[in-house]
């Protein structure tokens, strides 16, 4: 199989911001600065994986606290209830309302979990230069990255929780620390998923062994 | 594939966003879209039209985030007392409460990117509109790009829904006007988003300068 040919083959770098191909011989004679729309040019994304990884070991790290510490507490007729991330989504399924508990399971349980072992087996498969379905871990790639915002569906449903219930005695929600950690886990596994240069996946197709 | 190799650079070409494997660009018709042969990554669409529906939606979109901001987003009522909340008293909620990380997070999410992405599309498509040159298409592009993930209030609408199916367990709680006109807002800026053509919007560009 001949290699195929890619901007990277060929020396130049298409621009990440506005999809200019830029010949390396214009870099070399004039600058590293996309010609149209001003942005720095890369190849690859600079330190991928070490970056990638970084950011998912922090990630990983931080998965513990946001699901050990309560995100919520309500206090209703001197009746109070604290929540973690599942105590939430078991609360909805008791309460009949399946739907959004599986909606809320799958956003804010599966989702954090699933992107960082998603983005885990991507970086890796790429260090061991895996070449074997590369368009399926490409499809894994363009998944991941799609679905990782879904999870701040529970920080945005704790902020209307606390800034409407305060109604002193009657009624009143608070944040609890589980929220930051939760938060903090879900955009740091979005850096990791723009860390990531799903370019790599094939960078070594067509290549001698 | 034969490539032309000798360029400063081109248009005629494109490299898959994805994998980097070279395309030349085809002339495909409006309203049809070209993937990559190797990845299956989107690689071009065209739109009828795409600057002028893309600043009407950006517009309308506008029009709604301010009505948005107007009025209560849901009310909620216990034993005769009752408690409204607007767009951005979540961010405020969780900075009084001391968690000032969280409120920075959900306001930019909330409201700053959502109205940053209105505002930067129609400072762009606006001037051109009116065959101007935009004051600096490069940066309100860049900027486009960077904004484009941290807008989450198509996520802040099923965050309302999930709060509104809690609160409903043991309160009144009613939908306010904002809420519609919040949906409509987000409805708009998809709208604006899918029917905008970069490459379209680039030759434009070109054409005013000159
Ligand atoms: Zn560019
Ligand atoms: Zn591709």
């Amino acid at each position: 199989m001949t290699a195929p040919v890619t901007a990277k083959s060929t020396g130049a770098v298409s621009c990440h911001v506005c999809g200019l191909l830029v010949s390396g011989r214009y870099i070399a004679e004039h600058s590293a600065d996309c010609p149209r729309c001003d942005a720095v040019l890369h190849s690859r994304k600079i330190n991928s994986l070490s970056r990638t990884w970084a950011l998912l070991i922090a990630a990983a790290v931080l998965y513990i606290p946001a699901n050990v510490y309560p995100v919520l507490t309500l206090v209703s007729f001197g009746q109070s209830t604290t929540n973690t991330i599942m105590g939430g989504v078991i609360e909805l399924a008791q309460s009949g309302q399946l739907v959004i508990a599986v909606i809320v399971f799958v956003a804010s349980v599966f989702v954090p979990i699933f992107k960082i072992v998603a983005l885990l087996f991507l970086v890796v498969s790429v260090q061991l230069r895996l070449k074997i379905q590369r368009r399926k871990r490409a499809l894994l790639y363009r998944f991941t990255e799609f679905i990782g915002r879904w999870s701040m569906i529970d920080i945005f449903m704790i902020s209307i929780l606390i800034g409407l219930v305060k109604l002193q005695a009657l009624a009143t929600v608070t944040a609890g620390p589980g929220a930051i950690a939760f938060a903090a886990v879900v955009i740091i596994t979005m850096f990791a998923a723009m860390a990531f240069d799903p370019r790599l996946i094939w960078d070594d197709e067509g290549e001698r062994q | 594939m034969e490539i032309d190799k000798d360029f400063s650079y081109t248009e005629a070409l494109v490299a898959c966003p994805e994998c980097d494997l070279i395309h030349s660009v085809p002339k495909i018709r409006e309203g049809e879209q070209g993937r990559c042969i190797r990845c299956g990554a989107l690689l071009f669409v065209r739109h009828k039209n795409s600057l002028n529906r893309s600043l009407a939606f950006a517009l309308t979109g506008l029009m709604f985030f301010i009505l948005a901001n107007m009025f209560p987003l849901l009310t909620f009522q216990l034993e005769g007392q009752s408690e409204s909340n607007r767009l951005i008293d979540g961010a405020i909620a969780f900075w009084n409460a001391g968690y000032w990380e969280l409120g920075i997070v959900v306001f930019i999410s909330s409201v700053v990117a959502p109205l940053a992405v209105l505002l930067v599309l129609i400072t762009l498509l606006l001037p051109m509109q009116l065959n101007r040159f935009p004051f600096s298409p490069q940066f309100q592009i860049r900027l486009l790009t960077h904004l484009k993930p941290w807008a989450m209030s198509e996520i802040f609408i099923l965050g309302i829904i999930v709060a509104f199916v809690k609160l409903q367990d043991f309160a009144d709680v009613s939908v306010g006007l904002s809420l519609i006109a919040f949906v409509l807002m987000v409805v708009a800026t998809v709208m604006a988003y899918l029917t905008l053509d970069e490459s379209a919007l680039w030759s434009r560009l070109k054409e005013i300068r000159t």
